[in-house]
């Protein structure tokens, strides 16, 4: 679960990080009455979207006058933001982070991640901020500095001193990005969160320690530990159709192709779409209905599916494990009939009761493709999008 | 032969009493799994399917002699229960939940370095020695014995690649699901070198998918170690950047995690990489030939 950079930078105020001074606004007069209060004669306007790249796509920008704020805003909000990540429909903005800007010496990458290889929380650093971490990782390892954090002590402090002085931050600047460090760490395990990223963490020409930027992502598996996050999150980020499928317990991601996919289980979903692609189709998402397929969940899963009006077909497949097949196609019946689905609908079930299973869908009168092979109905969905004859 | 499970195993189901560990204690036990105990704090003292219930690890251990165990309580109660069983003396540790918070599995990881306990999950469908036993909740009837190893980290494409085998008349001697979280008690170089050290098993067959870079440093050991052919199967080639998909664990983060590359990876370690999920089956019978 990702939250907007403000949320954030709330977040690090409370553990003692310092931030640059700024408030949050959703007009043009909110933020011109924010640089009127903040003082100072250099603002930085922010579009408070999830998605990253933002800079690069012009949603972050000085502004040298109230004025400018004002022209600013008016610029960003309630216009799209088209960044690297948001896809060619972009994300509308609904607010921005007006700021002081920070009068900076340098800046660095501070982050911390659960690192799959020393399956530890591991504090990253980089000797300049903004850089792309995976890039700098892979081209010049040596600049990066990498810390993992014994969960039966937690981060100590001479760790924190190591990764200081690799970003050569010496003398009185020692103590404080320890204190810094420390805080984060503490956000970090307090929160459940999957990464902490401080990019850029900037040193001012006064000497301070400041996060200009904060990006924040928490595991969604310990919400019911952390109730205090449902509130940071903003369904207006998400894509509706997989707000959607999570509340009934579906697993769906939207992609661009056009052959609608309902699998059961995240490895056969994924196998499924790799099965349509290497007969030249393109799968419209990925849709994991999980254990426990009910008639209800099917029905669900296909209301999902088709309501991407891309897709021109549906491939069904399930293998049944601890589920019954003649339940799957009872599912499959009753959601073809109550949604009155037009689309060409591919079935294939494998696993308890497949014969059962075949037989409802025969017996339905109701119109399918069926294959007993994931390649054969991949190849099956395929031809009938391209207009072959079934 | 066969791996961390076989018909001597004497199982203790943690939630026993609970409607996931009664229905899969039920049907473990059909095909032969020796369920010897039940844990269910509070519950201590009573029978449930005639399976004496204890209300903790320890006393399964001592008094009914467990040495297994399936932990099928929910997600936040998961860490806490294989830890438990570690400390109870348990070897072998098979853990269902799909949801388990991953900060608890870092705490978990640390509990269990140094002692030698294989944990298999979370969010795995288990572990199979077919016609033996059964830790997990895979449908045990589309499994036969043969000399096949599988290891997968998805349960259902675990499924899909065992009926394949078979249509061809191949059976398995061990299946195991490590699970499809980001941080996993076992990982896959573990389970290559069980199966390296079973004489049973002729070939062994590792199903991967994008994120992390466990295949690849399986892979590598296996290189010059395994002296037994392996066969790789890498889903997600069509996933996009920076999405989960489905399972936690599996996001392309760099360019080094997607599934093109990871099947170039294998295949310069010298693994048969098989492209197409639907000729998983025909490969292994093909290699076996």
């Amino acid at each position: 679960m990702n939250i907007h950079e403000y949320q954030a930078k709330e977040l690090l105020r409370k553990y003692g990080v310092p931030v640059p001074p700024g408030s949050l606004a959703h007009s043009v007069e909110q933020a011109v009455a924010a640089a009127e209060e903040l003082g100072g004669g250099r603002f930085v306007i922010k579009a408070q979207i999830h998605a990253g790249g933002r800079g690069k796509a012009g949603g972050v920008k000085i502004a040298h006058s109230l004025e400018e704020v004002s022209a600013t805003t008016d610029g960003l909000i309630g216009r799209r933001l088209v960044t690297a990540q948001t896809g060619p429909e972009g994300r509308l903005v609904q607010r921005v982070l007006v700021e002081q800007a920070a009068d900076i010496a340098r800046e660095f990458y501070f982050g911390l991640v659960i690192d799959r290889v020393s399956q530890r929380i591991t504090a990253i650093a980089c000797d300049g901020g903004g850089v792309n971490i995976e890039e700098t990782a892979r081209n010049e390892p040596k600049r990066i500095v990498r810390e993992a954090v014994d969960p039966a002590v937690g981060m100590l402090d001479f760790q924190c001193r190591k990764v200081a002085t690799h970003l050569g931050l010496g003398d009185k600047q020692l103590s404080v990005a320890v204190k810094l460090m420390q805080a984060l760490y503490r956000c970090f395990r307090d929160n459940d969160a999957l990464l902490i990223e401080i990019n850029p963490l900037a040193l001012t020409r006064e000497g301070r320690l400041l996060a200009v930027d904060a990006k924040m992502e928490f595991d969604g598996n310990a919400l019911y530990r952390q109730p205090q996050m449902n509130d940071l999150r903003d369904f207006d980020e998400e894509d509706p159709k997989e707000v959607e499928a999570a509340a009934h317990g579906l697993n769906y991601i939207a992609l661009d192709g056009n052959i609608g996919c309902i699998v059961n289980g995240a490895g056969l979903a994924m196998a499924t779409m790799d099965a349509i692609a290497l007969h030249g189709g393109r799968p419209a998402n990925f849709l994991d209905v999980g254990g426990g397929a009910s008639p209800e969940k099917v029905a669900n899963a296909f209301r999902i599916v088709l309501s991407d009006r891309n897709v021109k077909a549906v491939l069904i497949n399930i293998f049944a494990g601890i589920n019954r097949c003649e339940w799957i196609a009872e599912g499959v019946v009753r959601a073809m009939r109550e949604l009155k689905i037009t689309q060409p609908v591919v079935v294939r079930l494998a696993g308890t009761n497949v014969e059962q299973g075949r037989a409802v869908l025969a017996q339905s009168g109701l119109k399918f493709l069926t294959a007993s092979q994931l390649d054969d109905a991949a190849m099956k969905a395929v031809q009938v999008v391209n207009g072959a004859q079934p | 032969m066969s791996i961390f499970v076989n018909k001597n195993s004497r199982v203790v189901i943690q939630g026993l009493t609970g409607q996931h560990g009664s229905f899969h204690a039920e049907e473990a036990i059909k095909i032969g799994t020796r369920v010897v105990a039940g844990v269910t704090p509070g519950k201590g003292g009573s029978k449930h399917l005639g399976i004496p219930v204890f209300d903790t690890v320890h006393e399964a251990v001592t008094r009914a002699g467990a040495d297994v165990a399936g932990i099928f309580v929910p997600p936040p109660f998961a860490a806490d229960a294989v830890m438990e069983a570690i400390d109870a003396g348990i070897r072998t540790i098979v853990v269902v939940a799909d949801g388990i918070p991953v900060q608890d599995m870092v705490r978990v990881k640390r509990y269990a370095a140094g002692r030698d306990v294989v944990i298999i999950g979370p969010n795995t469908p288990g572990v199979i020695t077919p016609g033996e036993c059964k830790v997990g909740i895979m449908p045990a009837h589309i499994y036969k014995p043969g000399r096949v190893g599988v290891v997968s980290r998805s349960g259902t494409l675990n499924y899909e690649a065992v009926e394949q085998m078979t249509e061809h008349g191949l059976g398995e001697t061990t299946c195991v699901g490590i699970g499809g979280d980001p941080i996993t008690g076992t990982d896959f170089l573990t389970i290559l070198r069980a199966f390296k050290d079973d004489p049973n098993t002729e070939v062994v067959t590792m199903i991967g998918e994008i994120g992390g870079n466990q295949e690849i440093e399986a892979a590598t050991w296996a290189k010059d170690n395994l002296k037994k052919p392996l066969i790789c199967f890498i889903a997600g080639l069509t996933a996009p950047k920076g999405r989960r998909m489905g399972h936690a664990g599996a996001v392309i983060a760099g360019p080094d995690d997607t599934a093109a590359a990871k099947m170039e990876r294998l295949e310069a370690l010298g693994a048969h990489v098989v492209r197409n999920p639907a000729k998983i089956g025909e490969t292994v019978a093909r290699i076996m030939k």
